[in-house]
């Protein structure tokens, strides 16, 4: 049954992009979560929602909108909470409400909600093209190759920015590459579990790897093994019983965290017990 | 040689006088001790020097280079925050710690900072499941592994028990005797003052004395002058908090 599912064209299509989907997300979230920026990701999902209204009303593909529309109120906001020195939460709030209602005014003057829109907004990984997975595989090598490059500068100005700043690093520039690579990564997977769900694959599987976790470098290897197994498992469940692929995905994540929660409660998580298995020869 | 140079600064925080006209300057391999109450301005005095505020009256140099127009003397430049501020549950090992923001291939040079300040063995724990005195002293290994010329603390021992804070004065009065660095550390505790510091500053905004250790604490009038002023503005910065 599973090797006839998988001989399927636009199921090799959807398990390759949500592969790379969810690398990319749980690496790029794994940033966001430990700057306290978790709700980032849904906030720059809602201004991709007037990005993609844009497009539909004007007739150019809407994901390209969407990029454009996303990556500039992401940095805009950026830098007004920088300027003005408005907090975390409150920038992520003001992005999130002016995306949607720039989003309602687009919609309204093209005549309402169509199929279009709905795909969008609940995603269908099923649906994705050859074109699509050639560009999510593109973005997803690109930016996991930046984030290599700048591993070390990146985790620093993460853990402490006023002692990575004192240290010489350009904390102000990663902060707007990071947005940038976020604001890239949430419109890329706007097709897998669309923009109402997108934030729970930055944050439910990076809040369950951080609970096992010692290292920077083991928790990032745990989340994207989460990810991966939440994605893969989601869309041939959802295949089989004919259910929505998004909805199943973050559901399985959330079973994972919440098996996680209760091990831990139970006292059966041991960070040098998770150390040892991953790496014993380091002991 | 001087290591840094403070000459007339002024620092104003919305029309309130955070330092008033500081000027005096460090030498090389000089353990100086900075000392003075709590809104003294010892915090603001560091974040000039590392460029956390730049918005100044007067000049400061670091290597004969203003601070202004350079951040290259930062890598000579070692800073331990008065606290470990960071996520508790941040996901890093000790070793990681000292390892960010680093280029590759220095992992000897991590190896023997952390041997150094006597942590080697916990390099594998969790950051956040080590105590604030065993924190600190990762965070000096961390400044250690850039090969600095000069190391700024910022009252280290804040909350740290009475052994941990002994073993840390050990590793500062090593880093200074043995390896040659010179210390710029501001502290409450004037007997640790005494003990390992060649040279103190008093600092109540203005500075009140600059110069050599013994010459302040063997003269009981400066003493006497520094307590009465201290508890003034204690006093006063109680009373504006």
């Amino acid at each position: 049954m599973t090797l006839e599912i998988l001989s399927y064209g636009f199921m090799q299509r959807a398990i390759v992009s949500g592969i790379a989907i969810a690398l990319l997300c749980s690496v790029v979230g794994l940033f966001l979560v430990l700057r306290r920026y978790s709700l980032f990701g849904d906030a720059i999902a809602h201004s991709s929602f007037g990005g993609i209204a844009a497009g539909l009303l004007i007739g150019i593909y809407p994901l390209w909108t969407a990029y454009i529309v996303s990556l500039a109120s992401a940095l805009i906001i950026t830098r007004i909470k920088q300027k003005f020195e408005i907090s975390g939460d409150a920038a992520v709030a003001v992005l999130l409400s002016s995306g949607i209602a720039f989003g309602l005014i687009l919609i309204s003057l093209s005549g309402g909600f169509t199929i279009d829109i709905f795909s969008f907004l609940f995603g269908n990984i099923l649906l994705v093209s050859v074109e699509d997975t050639v560009l999510i595989l593109a973005l997803t090598g690109s930016i996991l190759i930046v984030i290599l490059l700048l591993y070390r500068q990146l985790i620093y100005s993460t853990f402490n920015e006023e002692q990575a700043k004192v240290s010489g690093i350009p904390v102000e520039k990663l902060n707007y590459l990071i947005v940038f690579i976020a604001g890239i990564t949430v419109v890329t997977a706007i097709q897998l579990v669309g923009i109402l769900l997108i934030s729970a694959l930055f944050v439910i599987p990076n809040v369950t790897a951080i609970m096992y976790g010692r290292s920077f470098k083991q928790t990032a290897i745990l989340s994207m093994a989460f990810a991966v197994s939440s994605i893969v498992a989601g869309i041939l469940i959802s295949y089989v019983f004919d259910i929505t692929p998004s909805g199943t995905i973050v559901l399985l994540a959330i079973g994972i965290m919440a098996v996680t929660m209760s091990l831990k409660s139970l006292g059966l998580i041991d960070h040098s017990q998770i150390r040892q298995s991953i790496r014993p020869h380091q002991r | 040689m001087n290591v840094v140079e403070i000459k007339n600064l002024t620092v104003e925080y919305s029309g309130v006088r955070a330092l008033d006209n500081i000027s005096f300057s460090i030498n090389q391999n000089d353990f100086l001790g900075i000392i003075g109450p709590n809104g003294a301005g010892k915090s603001t005095l560091f974040a000039c020097m590392l460029g956390i505020i730049t918005e100044f009256k007067g000049e400061i140099y670091f290597f004969g280079e203003n601070v202004r127009k350079s951040k290259k003397y930062l890598r000579d430049v070692g800073y331990v925050p008065q606290k470990p501020v960071f996520e508790k549950n941040f996901p890093a090992t000790v070793k990681e710690v000292v390892r960010m923001g680093l280029k590759k291939g220095s992992e000897k040079k991590i190896d023997e900072a952390l041997q150094q300040v006597w942590i080697h063995e916990l390099s594998h724990r969790r950051i956040g499941e080590l105590s604030v005195g065993q924190q600190q002293r990762v965070f000096i290994a961390k400044a250690l592994v850039g090969d600095p010329k000069v190391l700024i603390l910022d009252e280290p021992v804040t909350g740290i028990d009475k052994q941990s804070t002994e073993i840390f004065y050990s590793i500062l009065h090593d880093l200074n005797q043995k390896h040659n660095i010179t210390i710029i550390w501001s502290s409450h505790d004037l007997d640790a003052v005494n003990k390992l510091a060649n040279k103190v500053a008093c600092l109540n905004k203005t500075l009140f004395f600059h110069g050599v250790s013994q010459e302040f604490f063997s003269n009981e009038e400066l003493i006497k002058q520094y307590s009465e002023s201290s508890m003034q503005q204690h006093m006063h910065h109680h009373a504006q908090t």
